[in-house]
């Protein structure tokens, strides 16, 4: 099952493969791909906004495409692009390095991806059918409940079939990391990647339900005629607000802790040196995890909740400084006294910590509710949440897309290659956001089509419309690094970073039952107590045996499908009833699936032990 | 290694050269420069914030630094195995401690303060003078209603220096936030009647200061501009007795606006727009239109200006709810350019009040 084989069995045949592939290093190729080409879509958008802003009263957009392309470029970059980048690297990553065959639900987990795609292709197919939705990516109500046209159904469909996806994809982790680790590997042995996807997978659990009804009960105002949102009516448009960031808080963290987790692995493999205060990093990281859910509220200082609430949640805002700050000193003293090598990977993570750092200098400030009065909805916020974001999950996304290259692929990115695309877009990354500071406490609000001559804020714009475009070359080049390694193609061993987890035990890429036999854990980075103390192999904790594999299936894909085709009835049943036809044909299709998915069994199959010997799927 | 730190210092530079360049942005804009109470208030805890952070972020950036120096791998030992330390119990309680102590520092202040912008009950000498302004954000212009004064007004908000003037924020469609960022933070205005906010805004100085809508309300959100103008107490009071006799159906001195003013009512602008202190209606209340600071919220206010306003009203803001409504069935083109220059005539004429922004902006 190696690209090599792979490439022999034709275009068709490998297509077909991924369509139905419940593999979860294959899926994380597919969630990399996709979130891949959201993320490309997403840059696009943010270009187009910063050309906008380039200059004072600029009419390259118009106002109505503006509010569009913020309103995707936001929801295409936290839904579209960085959600599944996440699921990537943590199913690639995360049943290797707890030394499992494959998530706890293989099926499941193909669910998740293929609902996500659906749902991210609707929400993209608005920009086609009349224009996409306008009412930015947290679609505050009124102004999202009453905007014309169908683009904000396409948000709402769209995102609660994705989040549907999200959330099977949550507790698909949640049940793996709980149930399929390895003997030896107790929770306090788990890498801390493994450990934050267990904590973000937690979140997701609690989170996205909170999205989940919201979205419907603003499909039911859109498309149905209630009213829960209307205040003319008796409803209350906060209750959105609440709902949204209920979610959307715990939302940036789902997003970061992986990103933390990733960091602590790559600090610790380029320093060799073991986590500093490894028990405290995974305290912070829970505690973080648990106060997400308490600072929801920071994003309504200026809703009129009264300084009641409003200090509550300042405080608690506050207090998650304190485990991101004990995360950043145990970063810094995993360094001290180890052996730095300044790969790839390590210069995103270097880069990493001081724009990280920025970013949450930027979120103490804001949590002091009064002073929030004149950062709210300003450049100030747009800059703090892109430090956050870019400083730390796109960082971090690059950072482990070269990391664990060899375990999606077989390969090494160019270090060369890579170095050149991280400096334009550090640089570019610094130059855009950092004078957004300024910008917001200047007088510039967010989400502002044009600015006005005059009011000083011309420099400021335009040195952010510069810093973008460096960030754009640097996302190029890394694109040219990817197609010049695969072309390339050469083949790397199964450590070529000198690792000191599961995943690096096995060979690049995995074969795809990973272990041939499960491997036996005796501490905290394993294989590097092998290295240490032992043969540098892990000690198997199996005799060989048959494996037991499951079956390739497509019926996530056609599940998935027919969410998709009913999201369209359900969009246009508003114009003409007839479409309801269309709903309800596209819910027979799902509700069909399921069923021949509970009346057929599919126990899977067994790798025999022979084959196993004789090498089958090995390199 | 000196190519990595050659380029970081370059980028340091650059970035303080740039920030030189900007300064803090445009006075009776930039919340940098406060010119009213609460923007004061918020400003001393906003530097409280920057020290705190600037001395937690030289702390880190010096350990940082000296790490990444210092244990960089050598050439000549790339097979040197560190001690794995597993931590330190002494260190990790102090990062742990200190950070708590310091937002400690932060916390107290912010508490305070934030019951302090949130007290909209004037003190009980003041009860009987305070002004109340009910504010309402509409797609995409501002009202004003004195409460008691009888005084309605738009897109110009007239207050009075050295006081605090308490506003009650709602919107009539959909959130806007009302941002004055040289005199105060920024507070939503919820549509609606049980959503109401109160907050309090105190200029030191006279002044026009510059206004924004702060929360993406539509395709004109970008120019929902409008503009406190601050004059003093007895320049308040004249301008409130003015306002308040205002006679609406005042004939004009000049042809030109005479003709203005039929228009104004056969166009049925008046169905719209209120002259006078009548209640609220679907447009701006043009009372004082003649001394707007600005036309629409963002033209300089000249005639010129004021023609193209109202026959291209889509192209200067898109989505507003004038488009259209001129009784007129070529909407891009709805007035002849002698019917609105008549309409400007009349229009700009009206003034009714000898206290005008340049009063303000005089000081």
């Amino acid at each position: 099952m190696s690209t090599a084989t792979a490439q022999k069995k034709g275009f068709g045949a490998t297509l077909w493969d991924y369509l139905t592939t419940v593999d979860h290093k294959k899926i994380a190729i597919l969630y990399l791909v996709a979130g891949g080409i959201f993320f490309l879509a997403g840059g696009l958008e943010a270009m187009l906004i910063r050309i906008q802003l380039a200059v004072p009263d600029n009419d390259f957009v118009s106002a109505g495409l503006y509010n569009q392309l913020i309103t995707m470029h936001g929801t295409t970059m936290i839904f579209l692009a960085a959600m599944p980048l996440i699921f990537a690297l943590m199913n690639i990553a995360v049943p290797l390095q707890i030394g499992a065959r494959d998530v706890a639900f293989p099926f499941l987990n193909s669910l998740g991806f293929w609902l996500f795609f659906f749902g991210g292709v609707l929400l993209n197919v608005s920009w086609f059918t009349g224009g996409a939705p306008d009412a930015g990516w947290t679609a505050y109500a009124p102004l999202s409940t009453t905007s014309p046209g169908h683009g904000v159904d396409y948000y709402v469909m769209g995102l609660q079939i994705s989040g549907a996806g999200t959330l099977i994809g949550g507790i698909n982790f949640l049940v793996t990391i709980v149930n399929m680790r390895a003997p030896g590997m107790t929770y306090m042995r788990m890498p801390l990647f493994t450990w934050t996807a267990f904590v973000t997978s937690v979140l997701i659990l609690f989170a996205f339900p909170a999205l989940t009804v919201g979205l419907f009960l603003m499909m039911f105002d859109r498309m149905f005629g209630a009213n829960f949102f209307d205040p003319q009516m008796g409803g209350n448009h906060v209750i959105w607000e609440h709902l949204f960031w209920i979610f959307g808080h715990p939302e940036v963290y789902i997003l970061v802790l992986p990103i933390f987790g990733l960091f602590s692995d790559i600090i610790s493999t380029f320093s060799k040196k073991r986590l500093f205060g490894y028990s405290a990093m995974v305290f912070a990281v829970v505690l973080i995890g648990f106060l997400g859910f308490m600072v929801w509220a920071h994003h309504m200082f200026t809703t009129g909740l009264g300084p009641v609430a409003n200090s509550i949640f300042a405080i608690a805002t506050m207090a998650i400084a304190v485990p991101t700050g004990i995360k950043i000193f145990n970063w810094i003293f995993t360094m001290w006294g180890g052996s730095i090598r300044m790969t790839t990977p390590m210069l995103w993570t270097v880069a990493f910590i001081p724009s990280f750092t920025l970013g949450g200098f930027g979120g103490v400030m804001l949590a002091a509710a009064a002073a929030d009065y004149q950062y709210h909805d300003t450049y100030f916020v747009v800059a703090h949440f892109h430090y956050v974001i870019v400083g730390g999950v796109v960082f971090g996304v690059f950072a482990g897309l070269h990391y664990w290259w060899p375990k999606f692929f077989g390969t090494m990115l160019s270090e060369k290659l890579g170095k050149l695309a991280f400096w334009p877009f550090f640089v570019g990354f610094h130059l855009t956001f950092f004078i957004q500071h300024f910008l917001g406490l200047m007088g510039m609000p967010r989400r502002y089509w044009k600015f006005l001559p005059n009011q000083d804020l011309d420099l400021g714009n335009l040195v952010s419309t510069i810093g973008a475009f460096l960030m754009a070359i640097g996302a190029v080049i890394f694109l040219i690094n990817v197609i010049v390694t695969s072309v390339k193609g050469e083949k790397v061993s199964g450590d070529p970073w000198d690792g000191r987890t599961l995943e690096w035990s096995i060979p690049s890429p995995p074969p795809f039952y990973n272990f041939t036999q499960t491997p036996l854990v005796r501490g905290l980075d394993p294989l590097w107590i092998e290295k240490r103390q032992g043969n540098g192999k892990m000690t198997p904790a199996e005799p060989l045996g048959d494996i037991h594999m499951p079956n390739n299936s497509f019926i996530p894909f056609v599940m998935s499908l027919g969410l998709f085709i009913a999201g369209f009835g359900f969009i246009y049943q508003v114009d003409d009833k007839n479409w309801l036809i269309v709903g309800i044909a596209g819910m027979l299709i799902t509700l069909g699936s399921m069923f021949v998915r509970s009346v057929k069994d599919d126990l899977g199959y067994h790798i025999h032990k022979e084959d196993l010997e004789k090498g089958a799927g090995s390199e | 290694m000196k190519g990595w730190m050659g380029k970081s210092r370059v980028l340091f530079l650059f970035g303080i050269m740039l920030l030189t360049l900007t300064g803090c942005g445009l006075p009776n804009l930039t919340a940098l420069e406060p010119k009213g109470e609460g923007a004061d208030v918020i400003y001393d805890l906003m530097m409280l914030s920057v020290i705190i952070m600037v001395v937690v972020g030289v702390i880190v950036m010096a350990l940082y630094f000296f790490v990444l120096i210092r244990y960089r791998q050598k050439e000549d030992n790339q097979d040197y195995i560190p001690k794995q330390t597993e931590g330190n119990k002494f260190l990790e309680l102090l990062w742990t401690v200190v950070p708590i102590l310091l937002l400690v520092v932060l916390a107290v202040p912010t508490v305070q303060k934030t019951f302090m912008l949130a007290d909209t009950t004037p003190a009980e000498e003041d009860k009987e003078d305070a002004i109340t302004i009910e504010v309402t954000g509409k797609q995409y212009w501002w009202h004003y209603n004195y409460n008691g004064l009888e005084v309605q007004a738009s897109q110009d908000l007239y207050i009075p220096t050295g006081e605090r003037v308490y506003l009650k924020l709602a919107a009539s469609d959909v959130i806007h936030s009302f941002w004055v960022p040289a005199i105060a933070g920024k507070m939503d205005t919820n549509p609606g009647t049980g959503n109401v906010n109160e907050m309090w805004i105190n200029a030191y100085e006279e002044g026009v200061y510059y206004g924004k809508c702060a929360e993406l309300c539509g395709p004109s959100h970008s120019l929902m501009s409008f503009k406190v103008v601050a004059v003093s107490p007895e320049e308040f009071d004249q301008w409130v007795e003015e306002m308040k006799n205002v006679n609406p159906d005042a004939t004009p001195e000049s042809e030109s606006a005479q003709a203005g003013k039929e228009l104004f009512n056969s166009k049925s602008c008046i169905a719209c727009h209120a002259i006078g202190s009548s209640p609220a209606a679907a447009g701006p209340n043009l009372t004082n239109f003649g001394s707007r600071v600005k036309i629409a919220g963002i033209l300089d206010n000249n005639k010129q200006n004021l023609i193209d306003w109202l026959q291209h009203p889509e192209d200067i803001k898109p989505g507003n709810k004038m488009t259209g409504k001129y009784g007129n069935t070529d909407a891009d083109n709805p007035l002849t350019s002698e019917e609105a220059e008549q309409l400007a005539d009349y229009l700009l004429q009206l003034n009714p009040t000898e206290i005008t922004p340049e009063d303000a902006e005089a000081q």
